[in-house]
């Protein structure tokens, strides 16, 4: 299917907006041309379209039309999923940051402290708004290590966008240096940094 | 808040995305009868932010002015961030603004409650500046306008020009980039009100702070990033001073969802015709992606302060920046005149 908009007399940024409610409507194969009236707004389809994954050519046309032809691309599952994940990254909070400093949760019984723990990382991952960023340190990097009850939901964490992070030197002291399984390693500098610049610090 | 009549939907371009393309500016000052004046230390040849003339031995008086159409439909924010742009050409020039004007436009089906709103966002931020609006003028037009002329004072040995950058100096810039490729995201509806507030706020915010911790150390040239874009302003520095600046694209501060809208296109006009601009001075030395050299080229509004000064010096200034301004960053640094006016690395 062909599709022709006219994006003519527009402002910016409405040929893009336009584009892209006109490229949701159409299918994997189908042609998309919208017909603008200045360099610019062949720039920023082109932009689009290339984002989109989409194949783009331009031509002008006269004096003041030109014509950004986008051959849609990718099985519609694509697109959706592309969707998807652009919706987990908004979830996350900006500058919430997490900050879980024992593998237990509170003091008193260890056994309690260490489901308390399970359940709050398991709670983490069912919030509408997921945090920045959550650092780990002294007992916490047991909870980042092999064999750690809250391994899968720390994993699935970073796989909606999460930043998982862990004191290397407590790696080092607890000798798990070769046990972390999910996120990365930090120092102490990137952890003061981190909490000077959190705009919420969330500590269970 | 609700406005009766959405304020942004009556203006055709985004805040200083507006501004009409340095080079073309250029070409049309061509040629006019001026008067010189030996007093007149800053005046348009330079392209400065601002023009200073000597009073005497210990004052200069510095002038500006700017203005801009609704970039938020929050008319009191409009207010705020308008004045708060104008006022920052002063503190560029290492000056403290006195006196404002108003200048303002208003369209047809604005209420007088929305007229009213502006000018107390205005007011508030001359106040907060501590200078005095003392009159202005006020016509009715197809758009909206608004924004000050400012007159502020500064020691003439202290006036900071954007032309007097040496080598061996670093480079720190005060707010991060990507203002106006997230206002044409918000009016795509592109944008969460959670980042258009964070957005708003930096514009809202003054440079004054920035402006009293840097005039306490040797810095040698500023500017403020507006219009011309990150890229933009700091090519009429290299120009100004006879040296090349390097600047450390990993080290610029951005908002993280320019990126993201950049991508997908949304990228204003202004950024465009600032690519025009510079990129002929520009040599790029690493990989960078579009989007990002899109936010480089992005055109700010009420933008942060870029400054140099020597490298042994710029340490303890920046702490100093951070423990008000936690985006301050150093960005950069300068050279001896290399083949290219700008080098992004």
């Amino acid at each position: 299917m062909e599709k022709i908009i006219d994006c003519k007399g527009m402002a910016c940024p409405l040929p893009v907006v336009n584009a892209k409610k006109a490229s949701e409507e159409l299918n994997s194969g189908d042609v998309l041309t919208v017909l603008v009236d200045n360099e610019i707004a062949v720039q920023n389809l082109t932009r689009f379209g290339e984002h989109k994954g989409f194949g783009v050519s331009a031509e002008k046309k006269g004096e003041q039309e030109y014509a950004v032809i986008m051959q849609l691309a990718g099985t519609p599952a694509e697109p959706a999923r592309e969707e998807e994940v652009s919706c987990v990254m908004d979830s996350r909070r900006k500058g919430m940051l997490v900050v879980l400093s024992a593998n237990v949760m509170g003091t008193g019984d260890p056994k309690l402290g260490t489901s308390l723990m399970k359940a709050f990382v398991f709670a983490l991952t069912k919030q509408d708004q997921l945090p920045d960023t959550i650092l780990c340190y002294n007992t916490g990097a047991y909870l980042t290590c092999e064999g750690a009850d809250t391994l899968e939901d720390m994993k699935l964490l970073e796989s909606e966008g999460v930043t998982v992070l862990t004191c290397g030197t407590c790696l080092d002291f607890y000798g798990l240096k070769e046990k972390l399984a999910v996120g990365g390693a930090t120092n102490m500098y990137d952890i003061v940094e981190r909490m000077e610049n959190a705009a919420q610090i969330i500590k269970p | 808040m609700e406005t009766e009549v959405k304020l942004t939907k009556l203006a055709s371009c985004a805040g200083c995305g507006a501004k009409m393309g340095a080079g073309t500016l250029a070409k049309m000052l061509e040629g006019f009868k001026a008067h010189s004046d030996p007093q007149l230390i800053v005046g348009y040849d330079k392209s400065d932010d601002a023009s200073v003339y000597v009073l005497d031995e210990n004052t200069a008086l510095i002038q500006t002015t700017d203005f801009f159409p609704p970039i938020v439909d929050d008319p009191y924010l409009y207010g705020k961030i308008a004045a708060t742009n104008a006022l920052s050409d002063v503190y560029a020039m290492g000056g403290e603004p006195r006196l404002a004007l108003n200048i303002l436009c208003a369209a047809e089906g604005m209420e007088d409650s929305t007229i009213r709103e502006i000018l107390r966002g205005g007011y508030d931020a001359a106040y907060d500046a501590g200078a005095i609006i003392t009159g202005g003028h006020t016509i009715k037009g197809a758009e909206p306008i608004y924004g000050l002329a400012v007159s502020g004072f500064a020691h003439p040995q202290r006036v900071l020009t954007n032309s007097n950058a040496k080598p061996g100096d670093v480079l720190i810039l005060t707010k991060p980039l990507g203002i106006g490729i997230i206002t044409t995201g918000a009016k795509a509806d592109m944008v969460e009100k959670e980042v258009m507030d964070r957005i708003y706020a930096q514009m809202a915010t003054l440079n004054k702070a920035a402006r009293d911790i840097m005039v306490a150390y040797d810095v040698h040239s500023c500017t403020d990033v507006t219009g011309f874009a990150l890229m933009g302003h700091s090519y009429e520095m290299a120009q100004g001073s006879n040296c090349t600046i390097h600047i450390q694209v990993d080290k610029v501060p951005y908002h993280p969802e320019a990126l993201e809208l950049a991508s997908m296109g949304l990228v204003p006009a202004g950024a465009y015709r600032n690519r025009d601009y510079a990129q002929a001075g520009v040599s790029i030395r690493k990989g960078i992606s579009l989007a990002m050299e899109d936010i480089l080229y992005d055109p700010q509004t009420s933008g942060g302060l870029l400054f140099a000064l020597p490298e042994a010096e710029a340490e303890a200034c920046l702490a100093q920046l951070k423990q008000t301004i936690p985006n301050a960053a150093i960005i950069g640094y300068v050279t001896e005149k290399e083949d290219s006016d700008l080098v992004l690395e």
